[in-house]
């Protein structure tokens, strides 16, 4: 009979501490013990499983440092392509943002003008981008205003269907609130609709930074004239077989991309972080 | 249906607001009211009782002119109406303080006018102190203390309460209800409630209106005669409870 009580409450016992252990555990410990992972899994093909023949399929990791990051002429080449690209990217953002956001705010304002152009976003959203790269460098030439063009058609999507859906998302009751104060339109629109429309815009900005730098590599990777960005570097990367830089040019556009992520995700909760409560 | 609402408001019994044979029947074909008579003065407090889907807020928002009856003829004798949603409504990107200042700032209201008015009608329904709070961390009592707030700045003539307390617990009801009767007594506007609570409908008004189910019409009007400012503990007495079983009684009847 004791013995039969000890022995689950021993095993309770035993279960809060892991379970407070846990807990106790520094938030940024377990991706770290995931990325130490892949690193193993990583070494492990490089050097076990492919033939060294063909190892610059995937160089060891530390190569990509010794190989490439580690060397100035290289890591200068990686780093000004980032900055043309961030360029296209960033340019391409802002012109995304103007556009989605007015193109929305028309939609909001009628229903017959949302029947008429939401299909067109849509459209622009199914496009296949890398169909209209050469013919987008046919008619505006393959530098910069090109690349932006790009980007802006892969970015606007997200923008313009947050924010239409922000803008319509209002409550009944506080559109009733305005209505009963004869409110005209703007004032809706300025007061109402736009602040609470704000989170989704701002989520919507989020998802298409991360679009964008998409867009500015996609340009960059099949006009490969002007001047390089990080897409034309991958490009050449990969036509000289240079391994290790490939995956340096790589890494370097994904942490740009991630940043840019966060960065929008810190501004919109700047924003509307104190009010909104995404619990909701 | 006709809604004038820029004649001249001067005796103290002028009637506010009045409904003369209203229907109305939404396009889908549902008659929501038919034949409704009913009028609220100056200094008259009517709540309206009646089943859920009677046709109560159809009543109210035909009032406040964010719906026009099909038939009828309401007739509307201010522009000074404060309206209090079932929900608060507050914008939640905006303080307390600006909340309050809303309607006065939609009506082109001077800034330093707004707030001075704005500060009254928040220390008025007790919520100094909380000023430069948002929304989200107000309690469902204080919100709607909030919306309240925002109405009063209107400084309205004709108060339209669509079940403001219904989503509260009994304690802060309660509450709340007192505070309401204090602010009519001191105001003396025309109020008409909306509410499902007898008990409520007794305790805050002069005249309780038993609506009955759809097509909703009123099935019988009671008249309430104890004096303001009211005693909460009025709620115990025998009159209190033989009226407030009269009108379930009048509901009853007219939801079978």
């Amino acid at each position: 009979m004791t013995r039969t009580l000890e022995t689950p409450l021993a095993a309770t016992a035993a279960r809060s501490s892991t379970r407070r252990r846990s807990r106790g555990l520094p938030r940024w410990v377990p991706p770290v013990l995931v990325f130490l992972g892949i690193l193993a899994v990583w070494y492990f093909i490089s050097y076990v499983v492919l033939d060294p023949s063909v190892a610059f399929l995937l160089p060891p990791p530390h190569t990509i440092f010794t190989e490439a990051f580690f060397k100035p002429a290289t890591l200068s080449d990686i780093l000004v392509a980032l900055a043309r690209s961030a360029g296209v990217a960033l340019t391409g953002l802002g012109i995304a943002m103007m556009i989605g956001v007015i193109w929305a705010v028309g939609m909001s304002q009628a229903r017959w003008i949302e029947r008429s152009l939401f299909p067109y976003a849509v459209i622009l959203q199914c496009i296949p981008i890398l169909a209209l790269v050469p013919l987008i460098g046919f008619w505006f030439g393959f530098d910069f205003p090109a690349r932006v063009i790009v980007c802006v058609m892969i970015a606007l999507f997200p923008i313009v269907s947050n924010t239409l859906f922000g803008l319509q998302s209002v409550e009944k009751g506080q559109r009733e609130l305005f209505q009963l104060q004869k409110a005209n339109r703007w004032t809706v629109l300025t007061k109402l609709e736009f602040p609470a429309a704000l989170p989704a815009i701002f989520a919507g900005i989020r998802i298409s930074a991360g679009l964008a730098v998409v867009g500015a590599i996609v340009g960059d990777f099949f006009f490969r004239r002007g001047d390089p960005g990080i897409g034309s570097l991958i490009s050449n990367y990969q036509s000289r077989v240079q391994g290790p830089e490939l995956f340096a040019a790589i890494i370097t556009a994904s942490v740009f991309g991630v940043l840019i992520f966060v960065v929008f995700g810190w501004l919109g909760n700047r924003a509307v972080g104190k009010w909104y409560d995404s619990g909701k | 249906m006709t809604l004038t609402s820029d004649s001249p408001v001067d005796t103290a019994t002028t009637e506010l607001l009045n409904f003369s044979d209203v229907a109305m029947t939404f396009p889908n074909g549902v008659t929501a009211l038919s034949g409704v008579d009913l009028s609220v003065k100056r200094g008259e407090f009517v709540t309206v009782v009646g089943p859920s889907g009677c046709g109560k807020s159809t009543l109210l928002r035909i009032a406040s002119g964010l719906t026009s009856a099909t038939e009828g003829m309401v007739t509307v004798g201010t522009n000074r109406i404060g309206y209090v949603f079932q929900d608060a409504t507050l914008l939640p990107w905006r303080t307390v303080q600006q909340n309050v200042e809303l309607l006065a700032e939609l009506n082109g209201i001077k800034k330093a006018k707004r707030q001075a008015e704005a500060a009254r009608a928040i220390d008025l329904v007790g919520l100094s102190g909380f000023e430069k709070q948002l929304p989200k961390t107000l309690s469902g009592g204080m919100k709607m203390r909030a919306s309240l707030a925002r109405s009063l700045t209107l400084d309205p003539e004709l108060f339209l309460f669509d079940e403001p307390f219904g989503a509260l617990d009994e304690i802060t009801r309660e509450r709340l209800n007192d505070e309401l009767i204090k602010l009519f007594t001191e105001q003396q506007f025309a109020g008409l409630f909306i509410t499902h609570s007898v008990s409520e409908a007794v305790y805050l008004s002069t005249k309780v209106v038993v609506m009955s189910g759809r097509p909703g019409n009123i099935v019988q009007t009671f008249d309430v005669p104890f004096a303001y400012p009211r005693d909460p503990e009025i709620r115990f007495t025998p009159e209190f409870a033989a009226l407030a079983g009269e009108v379930s009684l009048a509901l009853r009847e007219g939801h079978s």
